[in-house]
C-alpha cells in the first residue's frame, strides 16, 4: 500500500531517474523524502522552488533523467524557469510534480496549477490516485523524452496523501547514451534564439495535442445512464464514479492540450455534459470556445474537493430532481475549534509572548511556517503574512511607506531559518541596500519545522541526513551588509534578555538583525528537561503563562473576583507534566514563584541552570 | 456494486495520539482480509496539535477515499470532544468506539472556549450507538500513555468485517519489529480495549 507520493517516487526511480530537486512544502514533502531511500539516484533539497526546476533542468539537459517536487504556491516562485526553459526543451526526461493543496489545509492560497500548463505551453498529466500516480509518472517521463519537453504532473491533497495498493515493477537503468550537446541556439536564450524556438514550442503543442487525441490515458467509459455525462480528471474522476455510478464519464489522465474530439464525440453520447474539474473553471471555458456546450462552474463550487456531497445534490438540482437532503447526527460546529498550535515549549513561544507584550510599538511583518501560527490566540502578534521571504521585502515598504499615525511604531520583521534561506537573503540585502529601519528576527529552530523536519544548508546536514556543509548565518548576513554590532543571537527561552535586546534594536534607526538559536522541539537535537509543576497554594490565578500559550498549561480552576471595583478573571492553571519538556518560560512570566521543577535537572548543562 | 459491500471506518483523534498508525493497521488487516483499500487524510499542520482524521474504506472496489458525513459504519475517536465533532458522519445504523480522555487544547484553557460539558450525553442524544472506552486510563495502567491507540484497535477490533485477530497480527507485527516487547506490551493493549469494548457494549 503506498501513497500517492511514494508511488511517484517508486515510479521515478523505476524510470532510471537520476535526480530529484525539491523544497518541501505540504502535500509534496515526501516525494523528495521516499526518493532518498532508493539507491542508485541523487535526492537533494534545494533552498527554494526556482533552485529545485533549475537544478532538475540543468540534469534533463546534461542528458539524465530529472524530477523536481513542489507544491503549488511554489510554481511561482519556479515560474521564472519554467516559462523560458519550455522554449529549449530538455533532452533527458523532466518532470516537474505539483501538489495542489485543493481545500487549503496549509496553504496561503489554492491555485490551480494546471493554469501553468496553458500559460507555458507544456503537457499536464492528472493521476486520480496512487496507482494511477504511478503509472503517470512512468508515461511522463516517456512523453517528456518523446517531445523533449518538461512534462507536469499534477498532483492534489487527495492523491499525495491517500494510500491504496500499488502494483509496482522494476528499474530501468539511467539514461547513459547521449550527453550534453554544443547547441547555443537552443541552449541559450537570447531574444534571437527564443524567437527561433517559438515556432518549434508551437509545433511541439500540436503533435502534443494529436498525441491526447490518441492517449490511453484519456479514457470513455460507458454509462447506462446517459441524462448526464461528465468529462473529469484527478481525484475529481473518482468522486463522479462514487456519485453516479451508472453514468458515462471522460476520464482525461493527459488533460492539456485537451483532446477535443475525443470530448466532442463523447458529448454527442450523452443529453448533458457536465465538467467535473478542481479547482477553476479551465476546461470547461476552453470547451465552450470550441462550440462544444456544456456546464460546470455554473452548478458546482471554484474552490475546494468537489467531494459526493457536493456533487450528488449539484447534479440533481441540475436534472430538476429533489435534492435528497440528510439529517445530521449532530452540529460539529457547536464543538470548540482545535486549530493547530505551537508544540509544547517550542522556541518561538518566548518569541511571540514578547512580541505580544510590545505589541502596541510594532507593526510585525510574517512569514510563511510554523511562526505564522504567532497570528493566533494568545499572542496575535503579526499584522501581515502573504508569501515566503515577504517579511522582510514588506517590512521595508511598511517603514518607507509609514504615514504619520505610525510613525513612532517600530518594524519588525519575522522569519524562519529555512524561510530566510528560500527567500528572505534577497530581501534582508534589499532592506540594508535600501537602508530601511527595521529589525529583523530570525527564528532559527535548525530545520523545517512545520513540514516535519527536513534540512537545509543551515542544519549541517543533507536530504539523506549526511552532514553538509553549514550555512554561517552571522557572517552571512554580515556580508549582506548588516554591521556586526546590529547582528545578535540569543537564546529565546531567555525573555528578559531577548526583550530588552529588541527593545534596544527597536530604537535603533537601520537594520538590526537578532538570531534565535534552539532547535525545533521535534528533531533529535532538542533537549529535554525535568518538567515542571505549579506549587498550587502559590498560585494566583493572574493567567500570566496562559499567554505563553505552551500547550501544557492547562486550567485547574475559574474564579471571578471583584477587586478595586471591577470583577477580574482569575485563571488557577496546572501543568501537563508528560507534556512539559523543562523549557522553564513559563517561570519568567510567573511573579509569585508558584511553577516549580519537579525534580532537579537530569543533566546539569548551562541550558539547565539558565532555565532554573 | 452494493454499497453494503463497502465499510467506511473514520478514525478521529488529535496530532500526535497514534491515530494514523491505528488506520494504517486497520488498513493492512483489510488488505489480509482480500479488500481494496482506500486511505487518506490531511496531514500537514495536523500535527501542531490540530485535529487529525484518518478515512478508511474497504470492499471490493473502492473509488473516492473520503467518507461523506453520515455514511460512516465505524466512528473511532481518540478524544472525547472529537467524538462529538465527528459524530454526524456516523450512519444511524452506525457505531462509535470513544475513548472518554479529554485533551484540552490552549484555546480552552486561555478561556476562548469552553470544552462540551457532557459530550457522551451529546453523542448519546444524537441516538447512535456508542460505546465509551477509558482507553486513557488503560494505557496509563499499563504503563505507557502511548498505547491508546493500541487499546482503541482492540475496542474497534470486533466491529469489523474480518477477524479481531488478524488486526491483533498486524499489530504485533508492526510493533514487534521495533521490539519484541513492545510487540507484546501492544498485544495486552490490544486485548484490554477489546474486553473494555465487550463490557461497554453489554453496560450499553
Amino acid at each position: 500500500m503506498m501513497s500517492g507520493n511514494e508511488a511517484v517516487a517508486r515510479a521515478a526511480w523505476e524510470s532510471g531517474l537520476a535526480l530529484a530537486s525539491a523544497y518541501p512544502g505540504t502535500p509534496s514533502t515526501e516525494i523528495l523524502e521516499e526518493l532518498t531511500q532508493y539507491p542508485d539516484l541523487n535526492a537533494q533539497w534545494a533552498v527554494n522552488e526556482k533552485v529545485a526546476l533549475e537544478v532538475a533542468i540543468g540534469a534533463a539537459v546534461a542528458g539524465s533523467r530529472s524530477l523536481a517536487a513542489m507544491k503549488q504556491v511554489g510554481v511561482n516562485v519556479a515560474a521564472d524557469p519554467l516559462m523560458s526553459q519550455s522554449l529549449a526543451g530538455v533532452v533527458g526526461g523532466l518532470v516537474l510534480v505539483v501538489a495542489d493543496d485543493v481545500g487549503l489545509s496549509s496553504s496561503q492560497n489554492e491555485q490551480d496549477t494546471r493554469f501553468w500548463g496553458r500559460f507555458a505551453h507544456i503537457p499536464v498529466m492528472e493521476p486520480a490516485d496512487a496507482q494511477e500516480a504511478f503509472e503517470m509518472t512512468k508515461a511522463a517521463f516517456d512523453l517528456s523524452e518523446k517531445f523533449e519537453t518538461i512534462v507536469i504532473l499534477r498532483l492534489t491533497t487527495r492523491v499525495c496523501h491517500v494510500k491504496s495498493l500499488v502494483t509496482v515493477g522494476e528499474r530501468r537503468p539511467p539514461n547513459s547514451e547521449g550527453g550534453f550537446t554544443y547547441d547555443p541556439n537552443r541552449w541559450v536564450l537570447v531574444p534571437s534564439t527564443a524567437k527561433r524556438r517559438l515556432p518549434l514550442q508551437a509545433e511541439r503543442e500540436k503533435a502534443l495535442k494529436a498525441e491526447s487525441e490518441s492517449s490511453p490515458l484519456n479514457v470513455v467509459e460507458q454509462g447506462s445512464d446517459k441524462r448526464v455525462g461528465f468529462v473529469t480528471s484527478g481525484p475529481g474522476y473518482l468522486h463522479v464514479k462514487e456519485s453516479f455510478p451508472d453514468a458515462p464519464v471522460l476520464k482525461l489522465g493527459l488533460s492539456h492540450p485537451a483532446p477535443f474530439e475525443i470530448i466532442r464525440a463523447f458529448a454527442g453520447t450523452v443529453e448533458r455534459l457536465v465538467v467535473v474539474e478542481e479547482t477553476e473553471k479551465l476546461l470547461e471555458t476552453e470547451l465552450k470556445a470550441e462550440g462544444i456546450g456544456c456546464t460546470g462552474k455554473d452548478i458546482l463550487p471554484s474552490n475546494g474537493e468537489l467531494a459526493p456531497e457536493i456533487l450528488i445534490p449539484a447534479i440533481a438540482k441540475f436534472l430538476g430532481e429533489p435534492v435528497p437532503v440528510r439529517k445530521l447526527a449532530h452540529d460539529s460546529s457547536l464543538v470548540f475549534p482545535r486549530p493547530p498550535t505551537m508544540c509544547v515549549g517550542c522556541p518561538h513561544l518566548g518569541v511571540y509572548y514578547t512580541l505580544s507584550k510590545l505589541r502596541r510599538q510594532v507593526t510585525i511583518s510574517g512569514d510563511i511556517g510554523c511562526y505564522t501560527l504567532g497570528a493566533l490566540h494568545p499572542w496575535k502578534a503579526l499584522d501581515t503574512t502573504t508569501c515566503m521571504g515577504a517579511s522582510l521585502t514588506m517590512a521595508l515598504g511598511l517603514d518607507k511607506g509609514r504615514l504619520p499615525k505610525d510613525a513612532d511604531k517600530s518594524v519588525v520583521a519575522v522569519i524562519g531559518d529555512s524561510t530566510f534561506l528560500h527567500m528572505g537573503i534577497q530581501g534582508l540585502l534589499n532592506l540594508v541596500y535600501n537602508k530601511g529601519n527595521a529589525t529583523v528576527l530570525i527564528l532559527d529552530n535548525q530545520t523545517v519545522g512545520m513540514t516535519g523536519g527536513q534540512d537545509h544548508p543551515g542544519t549541517g546536514k543533507d536530504a539523506y541526513g549526511m552532514p553538509a556543509p553549514k550555512v554561517d548565518f552571522i557572517k552571512l548576513i554580515e556580508a549582506l551588509g548588516v554591521k556586526p554590532e546590529r547582528i545578535h543571537k540569543i537564546n529565546p527561552y531567555m525573555m528578559p534578555v531577548l526583550f530588552k535586546t529588541l527593545k534596544d534594536e527597536m530604537a535603533i534607526p537601520e537594520v538590526s538583525v537578532i538570531i534565535t538559536d534552539q532547535p525545533c522541539v521535534l528533531i533529535e537535537d532538542h533537549q529535554r528537561f525535568a518538567p515542571y509543576t505549579v506549587i498550587e497554594e502559590a498560585c494566583t490565578g493572574c493567567g500570566n503563562c496562559l499567554k505563553t500559550g505552551c500547550p501544557a498549561i492547562l486550567v485547574r480552576k475559574r474564579e471571578t473576583v471583584a477587586k478595586n471595583g471591577k470583577d477580574q478573571e482569575l485563571a488557577f492553571v496546572d501543568i501537563d507534566i508528560s507534556g512539559c519538556t523543562g523549557c522553564g518560560l513559563c517561570t519568567e512570566t510567573c511573579g509569585p514563584d508558584a511553577i516549580k521543577r519537579m525534580m532537579p535537572p537530569t543533566k546539569t548543562s548551562k541550558e539547565a541552570q539558565a532555565h532554573g | 456494486m452494493a454499497e453494503s459491500a463497502i465499510t467506511n471506518v473514520l478514525l478521529c483523534g488529535i496530532g500526535g495520539q497514534g491515530v494514523l498508525t491505528a488506520s494504517e493497521i486497520l488498513a493492512e488487516a483489510a488488505i489480509a482480509a482480500g479488500h481494496d483499500v482506500k486511505k487518506t487524510e490531511v496531514a500537514g499542520m495536523a500535527q501542531r496539535g490540530g485535529v487529525v482524521t484518518s478515512h478508511l474504506r474497504f470492499g471490493p472496489k473502492i473509488f473516492s477515499p473520503a467518507i461523506p458525513p453520515g455514511q460512516a459504519d465505524v466512528l473511532l475517536a481518540f478524544e472525547l470532544a472529537e467524538g462529538l465533532r465527528w459524530i454526524s458522519h456516523l450512519k444511524p445504523s452506525g457505531i462509535a468506539l470513544v475513548n472518554t480522555m479529554r485533551v484540552i487544547p490552549p484555546v480552552v484553557s486561555t478561556g476562548l472556549f469552553s470544552y462540551p460539558v457532557d459530550p457522551l450525553a451529546d453523542i448519546r442524544a444524537s441516538g447512535t450507538r456508542m460505546v465509551p472506552i477509558d482507553a486513557g486510563g488503560i494505557a496509563k495502567e499499563l504503563g505507557n500513555a502511548r498505547l491508546v491507540n493500541s487499546v482503541m484497535l482492540g475496542a474497534v477490533a470486533g466491529a469489523l468485517p474480518f477477524a479481531p485477530d488478524s488486526v491483533k497480527e498486524c499489530l504485533v507485527k508492526r510493533f514487534s519489529a521495533k521490539k519484541p516487547e513492545l510487540g507484546v506490551l501492544n498485544a495486552q493493549a490490544f486485548e484490554a480495549g477489546r474486553a473494555a469494548a465487550a463490557a461497554g457494549a453489554k453496560a450499553a
